[in-house]
């Protein structure tokens, strides 16, 4: 198979089914929570989820827009041009096949004409050692974008104000971007690293926390006070608001600690592709 | 959990309590951002607009394709806060009943009880559920805005929640 119909295959499943580590968490939520309100919420979402999977439908109308991490090894075989027609052709294939929406418009503040292919996808590439090929694909939904903030936290204001600004940033969101949320927060960097980190944080699967104990522990102490929010499935009240909470972090200058929260909403779509072949 | 049908009577408005999860029928339209702008545009040029909002239901959605054989795609709501800067104008021109989802500003909740209207919210990101509750599809106006374009969607048992009630309460109010 080649490698754009690969990308469009996951692409096809991705919209129409959450990754079961997402599924779990969801109904691990089901379970816990004592709110009725919420209940019914996360009622219909499985339900949902149950038609869209046998009806071959998007389980959301915002199939979002396409957010590409490219991690391309430095002696990859495949060249920079082959890997990007190859994304562009997956993901194109995949918006026909799937009916996603055609959701991206050409330019922001005039005219906002449709592109009516729901491309280009916003793409990121980093370099990596060895000879690998990783394509990460999120659907990013923008009800849940519309809530994402940067802010530039004063360098000595620790892990307390790590916790309370991002308890802010999530109460400010309220019932706006479909709670249950899963959280990616990106920390140090510069500005626009920082939102970087805290995009590449929300591929990990949910299920995992921070290698590094500290940052573990920062994870867990966030979504603590994320919970306090008590904002609830659907924004209706209760004591589940977020079913992860993921941390990225790089060095940075001693006059900053850039803090970037990207919020997803409980349809936490996206797709992996590792490619082994030779050529594309 | 009680079947409501468009368009909903004053009494009905009027005995509706905030958290009631209810069952929808009937005709109603969909607009979003793009459809709202407009209309309030019109209404300040004084133009006729292509839809009669007096007593009129709209939904905040713009749905992914169709797929074959099928009436319509994934067709949840979308955010109404993105909404609140033209509700009130609709409102007072007529809207009864809005369906959306979170929260809504301080404006709309006073435009809500100004015109004693209503909010429902429908289940953020169950797309494929609404499409089930769909029966017919129609394009009003705009369709150069294609998936934002002003629709009349007639549907079937659509399960929503009390969200704000004509008396001003509001699930959102903890």
């Amino acid at each position: 198979m080649k490698l754009a119909e690969h990308i469009a295959n996951e692409l096809i499943h991705a919209v129409t089914h959450v990754p079961d580590d997402v599924l779990q968490r969801l109904l691990w939520a089901q379970k816990t929570e004592t709110s009725e309100a919420s209940k019914a919420v996360l009622a219909a979402i499985l339900k949902n989820l149950e038609i869209a999977d046998a009806q071959h439908l998007p389980m959301c109308q915002d199939t979002g827009m396409f957010l590409v991490f490219v991690d391309v090894g430095k002696s990859c075989p495949l060249g920079l041009a082959a890997i990007e027609a190859a994304i562009l052709e997956g993901c194109s294939l995949a918006v026909d096949k799937a009916y996603y929406r055609h959701s991206v418009v050409e330019e922001p503040v005039y005219a906002r004409n449709n592109t009516l292919t729901n491309l280009p996808p916003v793409m990121w590439w980093q370099p990596v050692e060895g000879s690998s090929l990783t394509i990460q694909i999120l659907l990013k939904g923008f009800g849940s974008e519309n809530c994402c903030q940067v802010r530039m936290l004063n360098p000595t204001c620790g892990e307390e104000g790590v916790i309370e600004a991002v308890g802010a940033i999530v109460q400010a969101a309220g019932g706006k971007p479909c709670p249950p949320i899963f959280l990616g927060v990106g920390l140090g960097g510069s500005m626009d690293r920082a939102a970087y980190l805290s995009k590449r944080a929300l591929l990990r699967p949910v299920n995992q926390q921070h290698t590094d104990a500290q940052y573990a522990s920062l994870e867990e102490k966030i979504l603590a006070k994320v919970q306090q929010t008590e904002i609830g499935s659907g924004g209706l009240g209760g004591t589940i608001t977020a079913l992860s909470v993921a941390i990225e972090h790089e060095p940075t200058h001693i006059a900053g600690l850039p803090l970037a929260v990207s919020i997803n909403c409980w349809a936490d779509r996206k797709a992996k592709i590792v490619w082994e072949g030779e050529d594309a | 959990m009680r079947e409501l049908t468009l368009p909903l009577s004053s009494d009905v408005i009027h005995s509706l309590a905030p958290f009631e999860q209810i069952f929808l029928s009937g005709k109603l339209y969909v607009g979003r951002d793009q459809v709202h702008k407009l209309l309030v545009q019109l209404l300040d040029e004084q133009k006729p607009l292509p839809l009669s909002l007096e007593g009129a239901c709209i939904y905040y959605m713009g749905p992914s394709p169709a797929p074959e054989g099928k009436v319509i795609g994934a067709c949840g709501p979308t955010t109404s806060a993105r909404m609140d800067p033209f509700a009130p104008r609709l409102l007072d021109s007529g809207l009864k009943v809005m369906i959306g989802k979170g929260p809504r500003s301080e404006q709309v909740v006073q435009a809500i009880k100004r015109n004693q209207a209503l909010y429902l919210q429908a289940y953020g990101g169950c797309g494929a559920l609404y499409a089930s509750c769909v029966r017919s599809f129609r394009t009003v106006a705009f369709a150069e805005l294609g998936p934002e374009a002003l629709l009349e969607l007639e549907v079937e048992h659509f399960p929503l929640v009390v969200a704000i009630t004509a008396q001003g309460a509001s699930v959102f109010d903890r």
